[in-house]
């Protein structure tokens, strides 16, 4: 049974559309966890060794910090690990058991790069403990209740996935004694710290950790189990759905019934609803950068960073998947009296009006001096003027269907932020990057937001040839478009 | 109105799912399609509104070839399937929508939802639901009204009587009908039902494995040809 399940994932992984268009993107994320595994390889070779010259005990030591690690772990999870997810509705009828496509499922999630990532960093750890001679027989336990409490983290997002309200708060309280703990208030370490290192002192306490992950698994199975009928979970919920007129856009003609219809995607889906409140996230991102917390932030092209970052929150996590928002009616769009000129123009000005509307958030980063700002408005011109047409040209080859519906089940995934969001976001954020640092370098600081203001006026100056560029490229690939968005992702 | 010529589609594997030589549709005419599953009436539709690539030929509507510009859109109107809804939106949003990009305001769109209120049922307008909350038979009720907002000159049905109770069967008939009558509206209609096509059409078209086999005007002995022709 499992290995049939196993050949179904195969194959609906080899054969979806985006496959072939795509493998660039899996090459890059493939270097990317390539990267990862590697900082974390070189960790936990190097953690035992670095702490023990310095004259900390290192089993201690990292046995403070775990709480904040593994909390992270988590935050990470949430954002970006994917659910599990199957195409569970023609199984359910088939002669197999539930409770065996609920195992495979959550099988599934042992695999996943997010889990497997930390072995690279505990098991050189726990290597390093052994050959500097800790106890073996308390190493090993230790080992365990890490591997343990990683799985445990896997489970417990799979379980709060898609409960903001859940997340949320848990997520201020953690961040709030963080920094509580770097101001010495209160130490959450002090409290946490005696039981991981109980684990270590007591080799048999590794029960706790190994029960908590059996009592989890349990209850995420009995989760999945329960929800599995047609009528609960995987029937979408239908919401009292009130009529919108939006009829002040109306003046704007072709361009005000695109924007209504904009408007009404991101309010009525939760997958273009996430966008907004990651723009807002976005807008937050700079703080880390100019509350100079953070040493290697304050390297002036970081600096340029967070600003792209602060206002592009939007034009990343929407822009980028113009037009697969429309994928669902792709069809229709295309056989509609529509140009797309009209249409690519109306993406164009909701970015620029998120963009702009982001800046005018992110006036309180005045707080850090008018240089600050400076930055953003720069970043903000640059934005509107360059990556809004840059991510409408991506966009165009992005041929991933969204499925706007998928949010509302259980079985489905609802990230709008994800993994490959990160990364085809970046080129677009070195630009700029680049040529802050240049002109930082050679003159100063002001010649470098300069450079950024004039690659961005650029950038509007050229926007209708960019434009008749897009438009004959959604023109050659329209077929091809059409067809790939047929499959559901 | 419509002009077919050497028209193929093939896939990579080299398999021709459509072959036709000759097709003239002219103004005014009800153009029934009928056909087994793969006989490629959906093909031949999506090449009629340029969703799919032509493999050699083309399509002219109104004398505009439709691969090549698209100033055949605002006079024709289709509707296929689910993707030419938008799921989150009401029905009568979407009515507007269409309207907007045809040119219509709202009080033209309110007129013909109007005249079509029975055809509705009273499950469709006001429901406080959206599109994607309906079921497939309401859903394909919107997207049939749909293409009749703005007066399209061409109007292609995929399959409208699939899906639907025989009340609305009915009434959607004499809408046909109706616009069949109409010496400016051509429609285009494919089924499986072959008692419905000939009931609505004026001319049928059979295709088998993509190729037409039949072309027949209606008459009271076309039904029996055709139920000879598809006999097992």
């Amino acid at each position: 049974m499992i290995r049939r399940f196993l050949s179904l994932e195969w194959k609906s992984f080899s054969r979806s559309a985006s496959f072939q268009t795509n493998l660039a993107l899996k090459i890059l994320m493939g270097i990317g966890a390539l990267y990862f595994i590697g900082c974390f390889l070189i960790m936990g070779l190097a953690v035992y060794p670095i702490l023990k010259e310095q004259g900390y005990n290192p089993v201690q030591t990292i046995n403070r910090a775990l709480i904040y690690y593994l909390v992270l772990d988590l935050f990470i999870r949430y954002f970006l690990q994917k659910m599990p997810v199957m195409n569970i509705r023609p199984m359910m009828i088939l002669p197999m058991k539930k409770s065996t496509v609920v195992h495979f499922l959550l099988g599934k999630t042992f695999f996943s790069f997010f889990n497997v990532l930390h072995a690279f960093f505990f098991l050189p750890f726990t290597i390093m403990m052994l050959y500097k001679g800790e106890a073996p027989l308390s190493a090993l336990s230790w080992w365990l209740a890490m591997w343990a409490l990683i799985y445990v983290n896997n489970f417990v997002n799979v379980l709060i996935n898609n409960k903001d309200a859940v997340f949320y708060p848990v997520a201020a309280l953690v961040l709030g004694s963080a920094v509580a703990q770097y101001y010495g208030y209160f130490d959450l370490t002090q409290w946490t710290a005696p039981f991981f290192q109980a684990l270590f002192d007591q080799p048999y306490l590794v029960v706790i950790p190994l029960a908590v992950l059996a009592l989890l698994y349990w209850a995420t199975f009995r989760f999945f189990y329960h929800e599995m009928h047609l009528d609960e979970k995987l029937a979408s919920k239908s919401e009292i759905a009130k009529t919108e007129d939006f009829s002040w856009l109306n003046q704007f003609g072709t361009l005000g019934t695109f924007l209504k219809n904009d408007l009404r995607l991101l309010k009525r889906n939760k997958r273009s609803r996430t966008t907004i409140i990651m723009s807002v996230l976005f807008i937050a991102y700079g703080l880390l950068f100019y509350t100079n917390s953070i040493e290697a932030y304050k390297a002036p092209a970081f600096q340029m960073f967070a600003a792209i970052f602060c206002t592009g929150g939007f034009l990343f996590t929407f822009g980028q998947f113009v037009p697969s928002w429309d994928s669902a009616y792709y069809p229709l769009m295309m056989s509609q009296n529509i140009q797309y000129r009209d249409y690519l123009m109306s993406k164009w000005w909701l970015m620029v009006i998120a963009t702009f509307v982001s800046t005018i958030v992110a006036s309180f980063y005045l707080y850090f001096g008018w240089d600050v700002y400076k930055m953003i408005l720069v970043g903000a011109v640059f934005n509107m003027g360059f990556n809004a047409h840059l991510v409408l040209l991506g966009g165009a080859f992005v041929k991933t269907p969204i499925d706007l519906t998928t949010s509302k089940q259980a079985f489905g995934n609802k990230q709008a932020f994800n993994a490959k969001t990160m990364l085809i976001s970046l080129p677009k954020m070195l630009l700029p990057m680049v040529l802050y640092s240049i002109g930082y370098y050679t003159h100063s600081s002001d010649l470098g937001v300069l450079l950024v203001l004039a690659a961005g006026i650029l950038g509007f100056a050229f926007r209708d040839k960019v434009f008749t560029r897009i438009e004959r490229i959604y023109k050659t690939e329209k077929y091809a478009t059409i067809a790939a968005y047929k499959q559901k992702a | 109105m419509i002009q077919v010529q050497q028209l193929t589609k093939m896939y990579a594997n080299g398999v021709k799912v459509l072959d036709i030589t000759n097709l003239d549709i002219p103004k005014g005419q009800s153009f029934g399609l009928v056909g087994n599953n793969g006989a490629g009436k959906t093909t031949f539709f999506s090449l009629l509104l340029d969703l799919i690539q032509p493999s050699s030929g083309y399509v002219k509507n109104n004398g505009i070839q439709v691969n090549t510009s698209e100033a055949w859109k605002p006079t024709t109107a289709a509707f296929l399937d689910e993707s030419f809804l938008i799921g989150y939106l009401t029905a009568e949003e979407y009515f507007y929508f269409i309207g907007e990009l045809r040119g219509q305001n709202k009080a033209d769109v309110d007129a013909l939802l109007a005249k079509h209120e029975d055809f509705f049922n009273g499950e469709i307008l006001n429901k406080k639901k959206y599109l994607r909350d309906l079921s497939k038979g309401n859903q394909k009720k919107v997207g049939i009204i749909a293409t009749l907002i703005g007066n399209p000159e061409v109007i292609i049905l995929d399959e409208p009587f699939a899906n639907l109770d025989p009340t609305t069967v009915n009434r959607l008939k004499k809408i046909i009908k109706e616009l069949a009558e109409d010496p400016n509206v051509t429609v285009l209609v494919s089924s499986h039902d072959l008692v419905h096509t000939v009931e609505v059409c004026n001319r049928i078209v059979a295709l088998h494995l993509g190729e037409v086999v039949k072309d027949i005007q209606t008459s009271p002995e076309t039904l029996k040809e055709l139920e000879e022709f598809f006999a097992v």
